[in-house]
């Protein structure tokens, strides 16, 4: 009895996953919850295990590659003693009765592929193979949508094949220097598309201001003062931001086709740079909880996220985002919004500047920060409002604590 | 069903997995599923059992459609070989046999709420926050629920526009037009949606001058324009007047008639009627129901902000039908509401496609519509085939001696996909239904092409219209 291994789905807009490692090879036992392989989304590297013990018969998906959700991509044999077939042998050779499928959504049992006739006309237009789909229908019935989704992930890598490294990319010229290709992950590939969404879609403004930090850097050294753990400024940031939400709601939105939603708790998203890309794992909920809980949050979230270990509900939903470069000494950046919420804000280096005060110079110390607004659900005043907001509690931090 | 004992000592509260709030075609079919499915269900309604749809809407207008209909058909007895020469009417019968009809079924609706074991609390519900509910009795009594869901169904009432106030002697909402002592020797109807297309013929039929002002450039707005063009002439010929691109901006009773001063291209006119009906549209009900304390927010156009399964912007708090805003129709509440209760149940609940909701309008020709229209696909960007089969070509129509009517089809030229189907004609609010399957089951051409229609039956319309979409009806 043969089982197959099949690129399972993590979410609903997952559609498909590359191959990071196989953890064992062709002919290796394996035992119920083994694990087998390493996948890698557009959002997470996690790990398959096995469902049943047995052998680990064929690799039919090689690493580095691409496989559609639903999508077999090795076979396990229950009965040790099978015979492993070499890769040469057909596919076809196994009887089809034997064959049981193990799916995390599985498809309606047999062979037999339950699609609607519109799909399967898209389908045939298309060339997408209906029986690597999982139907979303009554029953698992494969319907539009289905083939809709599987269509447009199916273009997005094929973008990427022709960049082999001996692929003439862009130098007919001849006047390129020798280039080491690096072939797209998945992560590059969806902060691609969706930046590129972003920016070509959401009409972007954009608001600076400066905040005095004297009194929020000496509190924290009040807060941090005999702590082993620390509290960084980036946690005041974000608590500031979810209070300041808080007290502009309208700026706490996000633009949909039908409606402007506007939300009933601050989630805010971190951006965290990790290896090959960038995440927005979600502090949620940050206007109800207090620093501490908020710090030790983040922090395990950034861990997560730099280990690719974070699960879809940990990076999935918020509501606005905070991107921080000040560490890196930027004084003043803007990002691009992280669709589909309403805003994001730059945080820029805390630095000291000579800054004028009732006629007078003096030395102060100063953070940048810069809001970019989506205009169609947030309009300028709000997005100003906020920012004042954000800027008062900045400079008048005892409130954070509250 | 209700607990006597809580009812007696009046601030007793009672526990329940589901409560609903208005039992029209939303909160009843929702309750029904719910207790269906195992919860422990509750519905408060502070009027009829049934809501608008079984008493003040879409039964009780067609029972007064039916006697119209019959009378038309008296009135042209001639054209079949019959005599009937003394056709008349009793207006107070007509009115009686629609309210009986009213009666009928909202008894039927007290009548499924007991076989299902479900709670009936008779009074006005108020949200208290967290999961509870305050019912205040006709007979000022309290009562207190708490229950995880609560679905708010409390429907729509007519809108009411500046300047255009209904008094209910003269300015008429569809509640007075319901319930009409003597058939107005003139009508001015305010509104060319649905609404006020029945009544106008309703009245029509009965001999009442009709004028139909419609504020869009079209009557009819939502439907495709050649279907909506078709039915305007249709209803021309009958003697009923129409202004498009018009506004009411005053509207007095006077005397025993009312004025209306009107507002076309710039021009002002004065009209005078015996009677006016404002059908304008509707506004949800959304006052006194405690939205604020619970934290219920509403949308920009003042209907409570749900997504795609009911849900609000609070935790257990959901909203079907009317008060959830477009389109409103009763099927549409009662799908909402079924998936909505279903969603709470933990089944997969399939979301509810709003071009999947067919509209009918059944004035006289009736007219019937489900998609995107012929401009709304060009609009959209796809490339269409388009068929059209006009009733003269079908043995049925003519045998019945309804010739007059079109089958409209819109079809993706790439896929096939049936993007729209719009009708006019006899029956053809029976007809849509199988446009609606099809698009549910997401056939294409061919498997219309395929299908086979009885013989002879107006619905072999609908087979020759996709025929003619792809050049190859039979009957033209
Ligand atoms: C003249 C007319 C003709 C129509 N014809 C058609 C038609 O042919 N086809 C069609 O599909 N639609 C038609 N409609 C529209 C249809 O009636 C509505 O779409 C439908 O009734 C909406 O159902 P609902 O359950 O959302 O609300 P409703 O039917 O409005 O029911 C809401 C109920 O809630 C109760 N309620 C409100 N607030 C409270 C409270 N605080 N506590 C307790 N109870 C409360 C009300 O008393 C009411 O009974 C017509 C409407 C009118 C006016």
């Amino acid at each position: 009895m043969s089982v197959e291994i099949l690129m399972p789905s993590l979410d609903p807009s997952m559609h498909n996953g590359r191959i990071v490692k196989w953890l064992i090879t062709a002919g290796d036992p394996v035992n119920i919850g083994d694990p087998v392989v390493e996948i890698e989304t557009d959002k997470a590297v996690f790990e398959v295990e096995a469902e049943v013990a047995g052998v680990l018969g064929e690799i039919r998906v090689a690493e580095g590659e691409y496989a559609d959700v639903n999508s077999v991509i090795g076979i396990i044999r229950e009965d040790g003693s099978d015979v492993i077939p070499s890769k040469e042998t057909p596919a076809p050779a196994q009887p089809a009765g034997e064959r049981k499928k193990v799916a995390p959504v599985p498809s309606p049992a047999g062979h037999r592929v339950f699609a609607s006739p519109l799909a399967r006309r898209l389908a045939a237009l298309e060339g997408i193979e209906l029986s690597g789909l999982s139907g979303s229908g009554p029953k698992g019935r494969i319907v539009k949508i289905d083939v809709e989704r599987a269509s447009s992930s199916k273009s997005a890598p094929a973008t990427v094949t022709p960049l082999k490294k001996e692929g003439p990319l862009g130098d007919e010229s001849g006047f390129l220097p020798a280039y080491e290709s690096i072939p797209h992950t998945a992560m590059r590939l969806s902060i691609a598309r969706r930046l590129v969404e972003s920016s070509r879609e959401i009409p972007h403004y954009y608001l600076t201001l400066d905040c005095e930090m004297d009194a929020l850097m000496d509190l924290r050294v009040q807060v941090n003062d005999g702590e082993s753990v620390k509290i960084s400024a980036n946690d005041f940031f974000i608590r500031a931001a979810a209070i300041a939400l808080r007290e502009v709601p309208a700026a706490n939105a996000a633009w949909t086709e039908n409606a402007i939603l506007r939300f009933s708790r601050a989630d805010i998203s971190v951006a965290v740079s990790v290896e090959g890309g960038l995440i927005t794992p979600v502090v949620r909920d940050a206007g109800g909880k207090g620093l501490a809980l908020i710090s030790a949050e983040a922090r395990q979230l950034a861990e997560k996220a730099r280990a690719g270990k974070l699960h879809p509900e940990e990076y999935k939903g918020g509501t606005f985002t905070i991107s921080n470069l000040g560490m890196f000494g930027i004084k003043h950046f803007t990002s691009i919004i992280n669709p589909p919420q309403g805003a994001i804000l730059s945080i820029g280096a805390v630095e000291e500047r000579p800054i004028v005060k009732e006629g007078q110079i003096r030395p102060a110390t100063m953070m940048t920060v810069t809001l970019a607004v989506d205009h169609r659900c947030i309009d300028g005043a709000t997005g100003a409002e906020f920012l004042a907001a954000f800027r008062r509690l900045i400079e008048k931090p005892v409130r954070i604590l509250l | 069903m209700c607990n006597a004992k809580d009812r007696e000592n009046g601030m007793a509260e009672v526990d329940f997995d589901v409560v609903i709030v208005g039992a029209g075609p939303g909160g009843y079919v929702g309750a029904i599923r719910a207790a269906q499915l195992g919860l422990k269900t509750a519905v408060v309604e502070a009027g009829q059992l049934g809501g608008v749809c079984l008493n003040w809407g879409c039964i009780p207008t067609k029972a007064l459609l039916r006697s119209a209909e019959v009378y038309r058909q008296f009135l042209r007895a001639g054209d079949y070989g019959l005599t009937a020469a003394d056709a008349g009417f009793d207006l107070s019968k007509m009115v009686e046999r629609s309210r009986n009809v009213a009666r009928k079924l909202s008894g039927g609706v007290a009548h499924l709420l007991k076989k299902n074991g479900i709670a009936l609390f008779e009074g006005r519900g108020t949200l208290l926050g967290g999961g509870k509910l305050k019912v205040e009795t006709s007979s000022r009594e309290t009562i207190f629920l708490s229950a995880k869901h609560i679905i708010l169904a409390t429907g729509s009432r007519p809108l009411v526009l500046p300047g255009i106030e209904p008094d209910g002697q003269r300015i008429w909402t569809s509640r007075e037009a319901l319930v009409p002592e003597a058939i107005p020797e003139s009508l001015l109807v305010i509104g060319s949606g649905a609404i006020g297309i029945e009544f106008a013929s309703f009245y029509n039929a009965f001999g009442s001058k009709v004028t139909v002002i419609e504020a869009l450039g079209r009557i009819m707005p939502r439907e495709d324009e050649e279907i909506a063009h078709l039915a305007r002439k249709e209803m021309e010929k009958q003697g009923i007047r129409f202004l498009a691109g018009a506004r009411v901006t005053v509207l007095q009773s006077d005397g025993n008639e009312v004025s209306a001063t009107i507002e076309k291209d710039g021009k002002k006119e004065e009209l005078r009627t015996a009677r006016a009906i404002v059908a304008a549209g509707v506004t949800p009900n959304v006052e006194n129901l405690g939205l604020e304390a619970a934290g219920v927010r509403l949308d920009g156009r003042g209907f409570i902000q749900t997504d795609e399964y009911g849900r609000t912007s609070a935790e257990g708090v959901y909203a079907v039908g009317d008060v959830s805003g477009d389109p409103c129709l009763a099927h549409k509440a009662s799908h909402e509401a079924i998936l909505c209760v279903e969603k709470i149940a933990g089944l997969e609940a399939h979301p509810l496609g709003k071009h999947r909701v067919p509209r009918c309008t059944y004035g006289h020709p009736q007219v019937a519509g489900i998609g995107l229209t012929e401009s709304q696909a060009e609009e959209a960007g796809y490339r269409i085939r388009v068929g059209r089969f006009s009733a003269r070509g079908n043995g049925k129509a003519t045998a019945l001696g309804e010739s007059g009517g079109l089958v409209k089809t819109i079809f993706d030229e790439r896929t096939g996909e049936l993007l729209g189907a719009h009708l006019v004609g006899a029956e053809v609010t029976e007809l849509i239904q199988g446009f609606a399957i099809a698009g549910t089951l997401e056939t294409t051409e061919a498997e219309l092409m395929r299908t086979v229609f009885p013989h002879p039956t107006l619905s072999e319309m609908m087979h020759e219209s996709v025929l003619e979409a792809y050049g190859r009806a039979i009957h033209i």
